[in-house]
């Protein structure tokens, strides 16, 4: 077998359901989806021969085959199983990467937002949508973000209008019923939000079942000046899933986005944050926050682009490596020529809990301007000895000794979630990860 | 209660203590004092289960168990307790629940019942009064930013709360000034009885002034080359620690001739 396998069956794919299209293969959409399966086409999946994805590869997931936006008889019931208890807000579904409207309930009212899945977007508002649509999450040098292009159809459009404050938060959970196949989802959301106006976006991914999981995801936001925007990314796959999910932000000048990405639970994770400061007095946040055991594998590339002078990038991932599991962390810190009095700064704290764990760690700043301060750090070590001592001395066992420093190491990232119910529920997921062994 | 027969110990290739001999009944106080070096915090560490000495020869009995096979865990469980010459910063575990974990962990050993929240508030009320602690401070994560009179304060509310036989003092006073001193000594003082018994190490007499000792015991070379009453406190106070050092060496001269 070679990789060309799901590559093969994804061209293929994209030619029938093209064949299934009426006026719609004639929008510029679909234009930009011809585009991209080409230059899909072209690049291939990536090896580890790319410098990108030297220390993630996909050639089990390329060697598989996977039924994309699957039906299955997944119910309310199902749902039961998986609750995020006294979660409240406008709460989204999509299954298999199908829209779930009967599970779905949206709360804010329309003066608030705009909320609708991609595909009615497309066909409803195609004026917004290509204004929007693609302008910043780039797919020629990124495989996984042209396929996600070409088949852009699923996932959700959500509009906030200036000066709005979105009370409720918006959260989209993308389950993954891979009980009796494969299963895979593209989803593609495309979140702008207008000027001067707040809202929260939580995206919680869930997989289910023993077959392979495959999500291939692209978030863009748009975020205009003197907004305020919370996202969040939540993961609790199985062993056997792949995920790999791209969120690509333009910042305009005086917004603030916050991201936190919490990975619980996945086999092999890429997660791509891309973040632009197009504008003067922004700020970019992002914390991170993943503790894979067994042979789970998460990978985290952020770029944070400093293209306008006078603003601000935070960034502290960390990271709690238990069994044979691998991480990756890679950011990527510009500062353009224009970018005066930038400052910028970058820190990665590993824990390794086991021998055979490994985690690698590259920062990359670039820096074209010359009066900025942009600092980085990371590290990589065991819990320390001193502090288990103590616990010890106090007559705590050295196994909880053990999770409790641990759980305290994790607890500023996930302190940072606003959302309680979430908040709670990663408390919940990750102090019994951290507890079992 | 605690008895150590000629304990050998070494860290890497270094031997620290080498053949020390003490018993400690219950009721009393032990002051082990000693220059620099000696092996008084060694002793305080070997005691408590720190792994990073290895203990080459000798036995601890404590209350008439083998105290050196067990972990520092049970050791506390036990009833022994060591409070920190540097007490260990852990950010983000307040102190309530450090000690709320301590507790119930060391009832699990000895099979007794989880306290809750509620007899946990009243028995942590009662204790603050002991060392004159704020509940801010408990609320706050464990040693993190505390001054050094905090920190020897929080070791002193733990030790109350965990009511211990055996307390071992490693060098309490140092870091303090006469006042933060004098609360900790009264601390200890008020946690005192018939039935159990402290060790307070310490290189300086002032600490001795407000925990009055039952004996005084000089460490030299990893051994206790003199023991005494509180006056030899107050005599090495006066001269230093050179007289012992003389003797010692004299004595060494003698047996190797």
């Amino acid at each position: 077998m070679n990789n060309t396998d799901l590559k093969t069956q994804l061209i293929a794919d994209f030619k029938t359901a093209e064949g299934r299209m009426n006026g719609e293969a004639k929008s510029a959409v679909h234009q930009i989806r011809q585009q991209a399966l080409e230059r899909f086409d072209k690049l291939g999946f990536p090896t580890i021969r790319h410098e990108e994805w030297k220390y993630s590869n996909v050639k089990n997931l390329v060697n598989q085959a996977f039924e994309f936006n699957a039906v299955t008889d997944f119910s309310a019931k199902d749902l039961e199983e998986m609750p995020i208890p006294n979660l409240e807000g406008n709460i989204l579904y999509f299954i298999n990467g199908i829209y779930n409207a009967a599970l779905s309930s949206i709360v804010s009212p329309a003066s608030e937002l705009q909320i609708m899945t991609f595909a009615e977007a497309a066909k409803n508002q195609p004026a917004l949508i290509e204004q929007y649509f693609n302008k910043y999450s780039d797919y020629q040098d990124n495989a996984f973000t042209a396929l996600n292009t070409a088949f852009a159809q699923n996932g959700i459009f959500v509009h906030v209008p200036d000066n709005t404050v979105v009370e409720q938060p918006i959260i989209i959970r993308f389950i993954n019923d891979a009980r009796t196949l494969n299963v895979a989802a593209q989803p593609r959301n495309l979140i702008v939000v207008g000027k001067h106006s707040e809202v929260q976006i939580a995206e919680a991914f869930r997989s289910l079942g023993e077959n392979a999981s495959f999500t291939n995801t692209v978030t863009e936001f748009v975020i205009a000046e003197e907004a305020n925007v919370h996202y969040y990314k939540v993961q609790n796959e199985s062993e056997k899933s792949y995920h790999v999910g791209t969120t690509s932000v333009l910042q305009a000048g005086k917004s603030v986005f916050t991201a936190n990405t919490v990975t619980a639970n996945g086999g092999f994770v890429r997660n791509n944050l891309n973040i632009k400061i197009d504008g003067e007095y922004a700020e970019a946040n992002m914390f991170g926050l993943y503790i894979p055991n067994g042979k789970q594998h998460v990978d985290n590339h952020t770029v944070v682009d400093h293209a306008k002078p006078n603003s601000n990038s935070n960034e502290l991932y960390k990271g709690i490596l238990k069994g044979k599991s691998t991480g990756v962390f890679n950011g990527k810190i510009f500062v353009r020529e224009d970018a005066q009095k930038t400052n910028a700064f970058q820190s990665c704290k590993n824990v390794l809990l086991s021998e055979d764990a490994s985690m690698n760690t590259k920062p990359q700043l670039e820096i074209w301007a010359d009066d900025v301060k942009c600092s980085h750090g990371t590290t990589t070590g065991q819990l320390n000895d001193d502090a288990l001592f103590y616990m010890q001395a106090r007559g705590i066992s050295k196994d909880t000794a053990r999770a409790l420093l641990t759980l305290a190491f994790a607890q500023d990232v996930i302190d940072k979630f606003e959302i309680v119910a979430i908040k709670e529920y990663l408390q919940e997921l990750i102090t019994e990860k951290i507890y079992q062994d | 209660m605690l008895k150590i027969s000629n304990l050998q110990a070494k860290i890497g290739d270094k031997e620290i203590l080498k053949g020390l001999n003490l018993e400690v009944k219950a009721g009393e106080i032990h002051a082990i004092m000693g220059p620099n070096g000696a092996g008084k915090s060694t002793l305080a560490s070997v005691l408590a289960g720190r792994d990073t000495y290895e203990v080459t020869g000798g036995t601890v009995e404590f209350e008439g168990e083998d105290l050196l096979d067990l972990a520092p865990e049970e050791r506390a469980a036990k009833g022994i307790f060591l409070a920190f010459q540097y007490p260990v910063e852990i950010p983000g575990v307040s102190t309530t629940n450090f000690l709320k974990t301590a507790v119930n962990e060391i009832r699990k050993y000895r099979g007794e019942d989880a306290m809750d929240a509620v007899q946990f508030l009243k028995m942590f009320k009662e204790k603050m009064k002991i060392v004159n602690i704020d509940q801010s401070l408990l609320n706050r994560a464990l040693n993190e930013g505390f001054s050094g009179g905090e920190k020897k304060r929080n070791e002193i509310f733990q030790m109350a709360v965990l009511a211990p036989k055996l307390a071992i003092l490693d060098e309490t006073d140092s870091g303090l000034d006469i006042d933060a001193l004098r609360i900790v000594a009264e601390g200890v003082n008020k946690l005192k009885s018939a039935d159990n018994a402290t060790i307070v190490v310490t290189h300086y007499q002032r600490l001795l002034d407000y925990i009055v000792p039952d004996f005084v015991h000089v460490l030299y070379k990893g051994r206790i080359v003199k023991s005494g009453t509180k006056e030899l406190a107050l005599e090495l106070e006066e001269r230093g620690y050179d007289w012992i050092k003389e003797e010692v060496e004299a004595k060494e001269l003698r047996e190797a001739v």
